[in-house]
């Protein structure tokens, strides 16, 4: 009774009620990434190019980033809506501290650490008012956004140093982007972290029961407030990879995309109820909207079109699992 | 004293001497501001904003969020201002039949997820939020429908005066007044206060949750589908990206009026006010000569302070709650009210 009116059903528990790894969220979706794969290859010639593949996760590896700390926060029965918006307020303090002539590395840091700044702000108010996160992210989307307005006005900023391009332009060896390879190295660091530290061990166990989290020992606020940290940090890391891939910072820079961040977390299988979900999952997901959004640009199917498919793909993947355990129940229930 | 601790637990009344100060700090700068016709423009200018913010204050209370209405705003308003370019024919009211339906069609949509297949309203209304977007490039092929192909009655409507106010201002006071009948006085309006006050309270009333969040997400639907309409004619304009990101002012002007994400707690009233507060704001900026740019800033932070005010009223009373609990605990053991909270 308990679980059907307050839980809704959730991707994860199709792994936990079907036994074995084949019927996992995971596996489900990495068939979906094949196929997905596959159908663009025998669509379009030009798919299957090494660089062309390379090009496509540029279209990715940005929100990733984001996505993975924002999957830990999720999970811990938390959100956070103003990431973009703390994304153009570290690219404008980039931008304006290069436009004093900062080297590369002061400018790096300065935006990693209005990131980590606007992160700490949000876990501050979240955890000493008691705020649900998600009213609390609704108004920093606007302040942090705001900020960068005002601050810029109708201008562009785009005097960084030379060797700044590096970090959204360059390549580590041959096709593999710096992006990419770091993109890949956060990966394995959020896996690491999250299943299999106490740190991440404590993440689900707030997630499933903040109460009971808080009687068993663990210092949910402190808990939250890293995580809140870890995703501005991280958002100011994606901040620097999209200024220097631009070349420029705008005030609506990266507009939109605390949307498209938690699509992809949500299509990666975590509950947006909190308590379960993987980084491979997220992974996954994020590979399949970044091989989605590529294999349509291929097919030249415009933009707003692709946002269909992706709301829809959304929606759908959620409601499956759903449709499935009724099913099921259904079965059950006449036998 | 205590008259001024009255006005701070009392959201509503908080909240209006809030603007009252706010609007005689905007007249000690310049008085036209607060000019009756002025105000009664800032008013006109707002009415878009109550009418969906009250929609979405029936979904709130339910628990649940749509975080698709300006994209359903955007959608109907395409579609009718398409009808009316290629049939100028079609009459007006008839437009705004359609409008309302197909609002609440969308809205059904959104509903019936929720209410059939229990998939977190969030999730669904960020998906349909995009879907709806694309549909209207898919319907106007990315282009514009400008003033000039729309017919002179269509534009006409929402400016048209009646007893010294538009059409517009008109139809947000009825809808004022629907809501606010509708969410005191008929058990619906009830129904929906007790799905999300307690979920599970309200099943054991017989109340039907689900279905009161559809039916809820229907209403709101239908609202945005009347807005979608009357910003197209306002504007008279009508492109893919209309009213872009205007759910989060909603959702805003909700939250400043005290209702609580939570479900369950709110009032027109309040939700009337906050969406007023973020008109004046709005409208006010360059009265007072603070940069447009600034405008955004300033009401993302007038939602925090609105929001950490808000939860100071909420916790106290949480307390409360939690003292008369645990003395129950002590009298009767019982194991369930730790885990409930």
């Amino acid at each position: 009774m308990e679980q059907t009116m307050n839980q809704a059903t959730t991707p994860n528990q199709l792994g936990a009620s079907w036994k074995g790894i084949a019927f996992r969220w995971e596996t489900f979706l990495l068939a979906v990434f094949a196929f997905v794969f596959v159908m663009f290859a025998m669509a379009s010639p030009y798919f299957l190019s090494v660089w062309n593949l390379s090009d496509a996760t540029f279209n990715f590896t940005e929100r990733a980033l984001i996505a993975l700390p924002m999957a830990m926060l999720i999970i811990c029965r938390e959100i956070d809506l103003s990431v973009a918006s703390t994304m153009a307020l570290a690219s404008v303090a980039m931008g304006m501290i290069a436009e004093l002539g900062a080297g590369v590395p002061a400018v790096v840091v300065i935006g990693l650490f209005v990131g980590l700044l606007c992160g700490l702000f949000n876990g501050f108010i979240v955890t000493t008012f008691g705020i649900p996160s998600i009213v609390v992210t609704i108004g920093t989307m606007s302040l942090f956004r705001g900020i960068t307005n005002g601050l810029m006005g109708n201008e562009v900023l785009n005097s960084y140093p030379a060797g700044f391009s590096y970090f959204g332009q360059g390549y580590v060896h041959w096709v593999f982007s710096f992006q990419f390879v770091l993109f890949l190295g956060a990966a394995l660091l959020f896996y690491v972290l999250l299943h299999h530290t106490n740190f991440g061990r404590r993440t689900y166990a707030i997630g499933a029961n903040p109460v009971a989290a808080e009687y068993s020992g663990i210092r949910v606020n402190r808990h939250k407030m890293i995580l809140f940290a870890a995703v501005g940090l991280m958002a100011g890391l994606a901040s620097v990879l999209l200024t220097s891939r631009l070349g420029s910072t705008r005030p609506a820079i990266a507009f939109g995309w605390e949307l498209s961040i938690v699509t992809m977390v949500v299509l990666g299988g975590v509950n947006i109820l909190g308590g379960s979900g993987s980084i491979i999952g997220v992974v996954i997901a994020a590979f399949l909207m970044g091989i989605v959004t590529f294999g349509l640009g291929l097919l030249n199917v415009p933009g707003v079109v692709m946002t269909i498919i992706i709301g829809a793909m959304l929606i759908t993947v959620i409601s499956l699992p759903i449709i499935a355990q009724r099913l099921k129940a259904m079965r059950s229930k006449r036998l | 004293m205590k008259f001024a601790m009255r006005i701070v637990e009392q959201r509503e009344l908080l909240l209006a001497t809030v603007i009252l100060f706010m609007l005689v700090v905007i007249a000690s700068i310049n008085p036209g501001f607060v000019h009756p016709e002025n105000l009664a423009s800032v008013f006109n200018d707002t009415s878009i904003l109550i009418i969906l913010a009250l929609g979405q204050m029936l979904v709130i209370l339910t628990r649940c969020i749509d975080l698709s209405v300006a994209a359903n705003v955007a959608l109907t308003g395409m579609v009718v201002a398409l009808i009316n370019s290629v049939f100028p024919g079609v009459p007006i009211p008839l437009l705004l039949v359609l409008s309302l339906i197909l609002g609440a069609g969308l809205g059904a949509i959104n509903g019936a997820f929720v209410w059939l297949l229990s998939v977190p309203a969030i999730v669904v209304t960020l998906g349909t939020m995009s879907i709806y977007r694309g549909v209207i490039f898919l319907l106007s092929g990315g282009e514009w429908v400008n003033a000039h192909q729309m017919s002179p009655e269509f534009l006409a409507l929402p400016r048209q005066v009646f007893l010294g106010l538009p059409v517009l201002s008109w139809i947000a006071l009825v809808v004022m007044v629907a809501v606010y009948l509708l969410s005191r006085f008929r058990p619906f309006g009830r129904e929906l206060y007790a799905s999300g006050g307690n979920p599970h309270a309200a099943f054991y009333t017989g109340i039907n949750v689900g279905l009161t969040q559809f039916k809820a997400f229907v209403i709101s639907g239908a609202l945005a589908g009347l807005c979608g309409y009357l910003w197209v004619s306002r504007y008279a304009v009508a492109y893919v990206e209309v009213a872009n990101g205007f759910e989060l002012q909603v959702v805003a002007a909700c939250v400043i009026g005290g209702i609580s994400i939570m479900g369950g707690v709110g009032s027109v009233g309040g939700v009337i006010l906050g969406a007023l507060f973020l008109g004046i704001i709005n409208n006010s900026l360059s009265v007072v000569g603070v940069s447009q740019f600034w405008q955004l800033a300033i009401s993302g932070s007038v939602i925090l302070i609105a929001v950490i005010a808000n939860s100071r009223s909420e916790r106290r009373a949480d307390r409360i709650i939690l003292r008369k609990a645990i003395a129950a605990d002590a009298l009767q053991p019982n194991p369930g009210t730790a885990a409930s909270r």
